[in-house]
């Protein structure tokens, strides 16, 4: 029998599990390769689990989600989270530092009848998660890469190296050193394929902070190049902002 | 609840972006109830902006929705541009429009051959309508690829790209890489105008609706990102006059905001809105490829959005080619002039239709306030009203038939959930 797949959608914009749809070349092999049992973005089918492998997107931030990721959790043999909402929370990880109901009144006029959490945690904070894949979205090979490696039996070969190491791989000069752009490049987990740097822009952290980063020391190389706190605060408070070490570098910056 | 009360209802709708079910209760074959709510999480867009830069605005609006990220970065560079006085010149706007071209035929074919087709074949999705049609599921994967790929040259990536910026872009393309993608473009217009006659084969479920239509209208081409906002009742205003003219309220059912007209009129944007609306700035092959396919202008059956979406497909990589021939790099690749205190506005035609931004920026380039208008949630009362159309119209199928005519429905619209705020749910309740 076919493993079977199932794809989930949490508090998120649809563009992580868009990834797998816009595995052009690869999607009908993989729709032959697997049983998808669960897919609403697109398929009308709706199996009962478990199931072999969960992707799950987006993060938690209404109560009813957090009842739901259980029951995934408990249907599913693999989970594996995709993207920067699931692992890290997402850019609405923002509002687990502001008072949530002045912020639901600033957008709802009648704010009573929305239900959300006062807080956006990414899934590994309520249930265990077997693999996951950053960015904000997730690198198109890096999942057909972890979908392979799981249907075979082994462990995925995802990138441990940072931003910075793209940059020496790729032969791209160093934006902060030659243009004094800011750049999120030596904290930030590599995966995205060097892509902001190469186009002169500085990495502004969709893929999170790389393991033992250390965010103080490039907070004060980036005041040195002039940045103010208020850039630095935001460079370190984007898509990946509710990861604990861009948090916190945050937070001194937040003032 | 009488004997004759009937419910239809679908609690987690499939094949749209993002999450919203709906729920229509009969009582014989009257209408007395149509929720279409979306209870995707809010994530309070508008909110977080606040107190950021103006430059933060379109890489944080590219957010809210993964498959038209580009409706939401161009709204707000448009809007911010609007605000600081920035006048943007012309090979900055032609490969704008290039890179919304790419979105469009991603986002459209996506739908058409992915999401909406199966529906008028009576098959749960594209994997089932491989089996038994492989060559047009194979072809509108290879048409959104080339999409996707206009956006990753242009824009370094599909999802969320990172070339653009307030002003323009962080560099030019090289020449030899945008020539590169002629041959997939012209061989995408002729594999859509195929997929256009495949799809005029289907059987279109008999509706007529009385729709307020908007849309953009460009003195020239077809609208894209620049134009005036017109409608089928005679409108014509310009783009910062939206919020005189339309506005959002707040129903308990959803966690979008539902826009009307400020009479309280629903009205309808996207595709078949577009077509109404600038049938005469289309190409004469085009407009008459359309009307071969029996997509007329004037057309008020919302079935037949699924043939509006393939013309604009065909548009859209004929546009494309255009500008890729004509490509010479911007020099510089954007505008970085001084920053002021002041408001704008920012319109562009999402695959969807009309999206709208309004920001106010303090002096130091600060956001004060932000507002953004989707295209779903513009859609959403009118998606209700169809919901009734449909449910009067065909309420002698039985429940499992009349519930996927509804879906069928919404789909009609390619509703954006995720943009909207994000969920949909569908219940057919019947007396």
């Amino acid at each position: 029998m076919k493993p079977k797949l199932a794809v989930w959608k949490f508090s998120s914009c649809d563009g992580c599990q868009l990834t797998l749809l816009d595995c052009e070349d690869e999607l009908l092999d993989i729709a032959e390769a697997v049983d998808i049992a669960y897919f609403l973005e697109a398929t009308r089918t709706q199996r009962e689990g478990p199931y072999d492998i969960s992707l799950v997107e987006g993060s938690i931030s209404t109560a009813h989600e957090v009842e739901r990721i259980r029951e995934i959790r408990r249907d599913s043999r693999l989970l594996i989270t995709i993207g920067a909402c699931a692992t890290a929370g997402g850019i609405q990880a923002l509002r687990n530092t502001q008072d949530h109901d002045s912020l639901r009144a600033s957008v709802y006029p009648s704010p009573q009848f929305i239900d959300a959490l006062a807080t956006s945690t990414p899934i590994a904070d309520h249930v265990p998660v077997d693999y996951e894949l950053r960015g904000c979205p997730i690198d198109k090979h890096q999942l057909i890469e972890a979908i392979t490696a799981l249907l075979k039996g082994r462990k995925p070969t995802l990138p441990d190296y940072s931003q910075c190491a793209e940059c020496k791989l790729a032969g791209t000069a160093c934006v902060m050193v030659t243009k004094g752009i800011p750049c999120l490049g030596p904290v930030t987990q590599g995966g995205c394929g060097n892509l902001c740097p190469s186009i002169g822009r500085g990495c502004y952290g969709c893929f999170g902070p790389k393991e033992g980063a250390n965010t103080e020391a490039l907070a004060q190389e980036l005041a040195a190049l002039g940045a103010g706190e208020r850039t630095i605060r935001d460079l370190f408070g984007g898509f990946t902002a509710g990861a604990p070490a861009f948090a916190e570098e945050r937070k001194r910056h937040d003032r | 609840m009488t004997d004759s009360t009937r419910i239809i209802q679908v609690d987690a709708l499939a094949r749209v972006e993002g999450e919203g079910r709906f729920k229509v209760k009969l009582d014989g074959d009257q209408v007395v109830q149509s929720e279409f709510s979306i209870f995707e999480p809010p994530r309070y867009f508008e909110g977080l902006l606040r107190g950021r830069s103006f430059r933060d605005a379109p890489d944080v609006t590219s957010r809210i929705c993964g498959i038209c990220p580009i409706a939401y970065i161009m709204g707000a560079c448009l809007a911010m541009e609007d605000a600081l006085g920035w006048e943007i010149p012309q090979p900055i706007v032609d490969l704008r429009r290039l890179i919304y071209c790419g979105e469009w035929i991603q986002s459209h074919v996506l739908h058409t051959h992915l999401l909406h087709a199966p529906d008028f074949l009576g098959l749960q999705d594209s994997i089932e309508l491989a089996k038994s049609n492989r060559s047009l599921v194979e072809a509108g994967l290879s048409a959104k690829k080339t999409g996707n790929r206009v956006m990753e040259v242009i824009g370094g990536r599909s999802v969320h790209p990172v070339n653009t910026r307030v002003g323009g872009f962080y560099s030019a393309p090289a020449p030899e890489a945008i020539a590169a993608l002629l041959p997939d473009l012209e061989r995408g217009e002729a594999q859509s105008i195929a997929a256009l006659d495949a799809f005029s084969g289907f059987d279109f479920p008999d509706l007529e609706v009385d729709y307020l239509f908007v849309a953009l209208r460009h003195a020239s081409e077809y609208p894209i990102a620049e134009g005036r906002i017109v409608s089928s009742s005679g409108l014509d205003i310009d783009v910062a006059a939206f919020p005189d003219h339309f506005v959002e309220r707040q129903v308990p059912h959803s966690n979008a905001l539902q826009g009307v007209t400020v009479d309280g009129q629903p009205y309808l944007v996207g595709p078949l809105a577009r077509f109404n609306l600038n049938a005469d700035r289309l190409p004469a092959d085009i407009l008459a490829l359309a009307e071969r396919a029996g997509l007329v202008p004037g057309c008020r059956n919302p079935f037949k959005s699924l043939l509006a979406r393939q013309v604009e497909t065909i548009y859209a990589f004929r546009e494309a080619a255009r500008l890729a021939r004509a490509y010479v790099p911007p020099e510089p690749s954007f505008v970085d002039a001084p920053l002021r205190a002041g408001i704008g506005h920012g319109i562009t035609e999402a695959p969807r239709g009309l999206c709208y931004h309004r920001y106010e920026v303090a002096e130091d380039g600060a956001i004060v306030s932000a507002t953004i208008v989707p295209p779903t949630s513009q859609n959403q009362r009118q998606i209700e009203l169809d919901l009734v159309s449909t449910v009067e119209r065909f309420h002698k199928l039985d429940d499992d038939d009349l519930q996927w005519r509804c879906e069928q429905a919404i789909r009609n619209y390619d509703p954006c959930i995720s943009c909207a705020t994000h969920f949909l749910k569908l219940d057919v309740e019947r007396a």
